[in-house]
């Protein structure tokens, strides 16, 4: 499923137009974006937590020159899944992984 | 951040909806993320990340607390990955930190 889709499924379960389900979707990770911009959790009961996580830097390496590169410090986010959710997943393991293309590219 | 706070967003930013109505919408957001993945389909959302599923196989474990191995039975597992949008958004000033790192104590 993709944001198009789901808010196409938001549009057809909630009654609203494809415009209105997508200005919702779009509040709803945009707030959960701002909160984690402001290093602040989200916690969605039932579904799961975010948090973010700070690193420290450290020495990578370029894996195709094998050159070393400094990382530096980030802060990454970090999803927990619920308990609910996470038993969910495990109990559709009699159907198979779908959702388009397997490369999990961006945009 | 809870999920009364998103409701806020959305009821706030957008207009035209209720208290309710923004609340029945935040809950179909997640209800219907939580039955896509409930049946083994993964979500990709664009700017903010992907949840995907890994099917793992049983493998040997231990109890962290008494040492003891146990068998992890094989299981379907959710992860959450990232876009780099999002990443970039949590680490403003990611051209200039390289130079910085180094300045980072431990």
């Amino acid at each position: 499923m993709t944001k198009s889709e789901l808010i196409d499924a938001i549009a057809g379960r909630g009654e609203l137009t494809k415009a209105r389900a997508e200005l919702v979707v779009n509040c709803v990770f945009d707030a959960m974006t701002e909160a984690l911009e402001r290093g602040e959790g989200i916690e969605i009961r039932g579904f799961g937590s975010f948090s973010v996580r700070p690193y420290k830097p450290y020495n990578g390496r370029n894996p195709r020159t094998g050159q070393p590169v400094p990382v530096p410090a980030k802060r990454l986010p970090f999803f927990k899944v619920g308990k609910e959710l996470k038993e969910l997943v495990n109990e559709s393991r009699s159907f198979a992984i779908t959702g388009g293309d397997d490369h999990d590219d961006d945009e | 951040m809870t999920k009364a706070e998103i409701v806020q967003a959305v009821y706030s930013q957008l207009g035209g909806f209720s208290k309710k109505e923004s609340a029945d919408l935040v809950d179909l957001v997640f209800e219907t993320m939580k039955e896509t993945l409930g049946r083994g389909e993964k979500i990709k959302i664009s700017g903010f990340g992907n949840f995907v599923l890994r099917d793992k196989r049983q493998r040997q474990g231990r109890n962290p607390q008494t040492g003891d191995p146990i068998v992890i039975t094989e299981r379907r597992v959710l992860n959450f990955k990232a876009s780099q949008i999002l990443k970039h958004a949590l680490n403003p000033r990611d051209a200039e930190a390289s130079a910085e790192g180094a300045l980072v104590r431990e």
